[in-house]
C-alpha cells in the first residue's frame, strides 16, 4: 500500500498516435486524385423536326472544317489562329458592309464538320468562336460597367450575352468516304 | 561534490500537439479525396484549348470516354466508355438515362455530361455520341480539354 504513493497518475502512452495518423495521412495523400477536370461549356439543340427558321445570307457566318481539319470561312480558306479576329471583325460589322451581319444579335455562327475531322481540330476552331465571343463581351463590360466580364454580376453578363448573344448552329457532319 | 549529482531534465521539443497537426492533415486529405470508381479502358489523350472553365458539382456530371481502346486485341477503331465498360453507340443512350437516375429528380434538370475525347479521333463517333445525348435528353456537355499553355 505505501508503494503506491510513489506511482504516477496512470496515462495512455499518445506517442504512437502520430505514427498511426501519419500512416493513414500517407495512405490517403498517396490515394487522393485532386480532379480538376475543365472543359469547353456547349448546349447542344433539343432534337425536333420542326423547321429551322430561316437565315438571311448576310446573317450567317459559314465556317468548314475538312477531313484534315483545314478551315474554310465564309468559302475562303483561314488559319486557324486567324479565326478569332476575323469572327469579331464580322459579327461587328464596322463598316456595315451588306455582305456582313445587319446585327450582332442577328448573326449566327454555322460550324460544320466531316466525320473524319480530327477532334483536336474541330475543338480548336470551337475554341477560337467561344474565344471572339468572350472578347467582344470583355470589351463589352469594360465599356459599359468598366468591369472585368469575370467580376460581373449574374445579372449584368446576361444583359451583354443579350446584346451579343453567342449562336453557334452545328450542321449535320459531311462525309466524303 | 555530492556522489549522487541531480540529472537535470534534457530540453526538449514538446511533440504532444504533433498527433493534432496530423490529424487535421488526414482530415483534410479524407475529406479532398475522391477514390476513382473507374478504370480506364481507353486511350485518351485529351486536347488543349483556351475557353475552359471548371466542372463543378461532380456528383452531376456523368463521363463519356472517346478514345482507342489500351488493349491492342480489342482493334485501333475508337470506343465509347461509360462507367467501367465499353458501350455500343446504340446502348449510349440508355446508359446516359441510367445514369441520370442515380440523381433526384429535382436536380436532373442541372445534370451535365463530360466527353473525354482523345484528340486524334475521328468528329463522326464524336458527332454520333452527340446525337445520342440529344435523344437521352441531356443537352448539357463539356468538352473536357487542358488549359492551354
Amino acid at each position: 500500500m505505501m508503494r503506491n504513493k510513489h506511482r504516477l497518475p496512470p496515462a495512455v502512452s499518445a506517442g504512437s498516435m502520430a505514427d498511426i495518423a501519419f500512416l493513414l495521412l500517407i495512405f490517403f495523400m498517396v490515394v487522393t486524385a485532386i480532379v480538376n477536370d475543365r472543359g469547353i461549356l456547349v448546349r447542344l439543340p433539343p432534337l425536333s423536326d420542326a423547321p429551322v427558321p430561316p437565315v438571311a445570307q448576310r446573317n450567317l457566318i459559314n465556317i468548314k472544317i475538312n477531313g484534315d481539319g483545314a478551315l474554310l470561312f465564309e468559302q475562303q480558306p483561314l488559319a486557324v489562329d486567324q479565326l478569332r479576329e476575323r469572327i469579331k471583325t464580322y459579327l461587328l460589322n464596322p463598316e456595315q458592309r451588306a455582305d456582313l451581319p445587319s446585327s450582332p444579335t442577328r448573326a449566327v455562327v454555322s460550324l460544320q464538320n466531316d466525320r473524319a475531322t480530327p477532334y483536336a481540330a474541330y475543338l480548336g476552331v470551337y475554341d477560337q468562336i467561344q474565344a471572339a465571343y468572350r472578347e467582344l463581351w470583355e470589351v463589352a463590360a469594360q465599356q459599359r460597367f468598366q468591369k472585368s466580364y469575370e467580376q460581373l454580376a449574374v445579372a449584368e453578363r446576361r444583359s451583354i450575352k443579350r446584346a451579343l448573344p453567342q449562336v453557334i448552329s452545328e450542321a449535320e457532319p459531311t462525309d466524303y468516304r | 561534490m555530492s556522489k549522487f549529482t541531480i540529472r537535470k531534465p534534457t530540453a526538449t521539443v514538446s511533440t504532444a500537439s504533433l498527433p493534432d497537426i496530423v490529424f487535421m492533415l488526414l482530415f483534410f486529405f479524407m475529406v479532398v479525396t475522391v477514390f476513382r470508381d473507374q478504370q480506364l479502358l481507353l486511350r485518351v489523350d485529351l486536347p488543349r484549348a483556351s475557353q475552359v472553365q471548371k466542372l463543378r458539382h461532380r456528383s452531376l456530371i456523368s463521363e463519356i470516354y472517346i478514345g482507342q481502346p489500351r488493349e491492342a486485341a480489342l482493334g485501333a477503331s475508337p470506343a465509347i466508355q461509360i462507367n467501367d465498360a465499353f458501350i455500343r453507340l446504340d446502348q449510349v443512350q440508355v446508359a446516359v438515362r441510367q445514369l441520370v437516375t442515380h440523381t433526384p429528380e429535382d436536380q436532373r434538370g442541372r445534370r451535365s455530361t463530360s466527353l473525354k475525347v482523345d484528340q486524334k479521333v475521328e468528329m463522326g463517333i464524336v458527332g454520333d455520341v452527340k446525337t445520342e445525348l440529344r435523344k437521352a435528353e441531356q443537352y448539357q456537355l463539356h468538352y473536357v480539354a487542358l488549359p492551354a499553355y
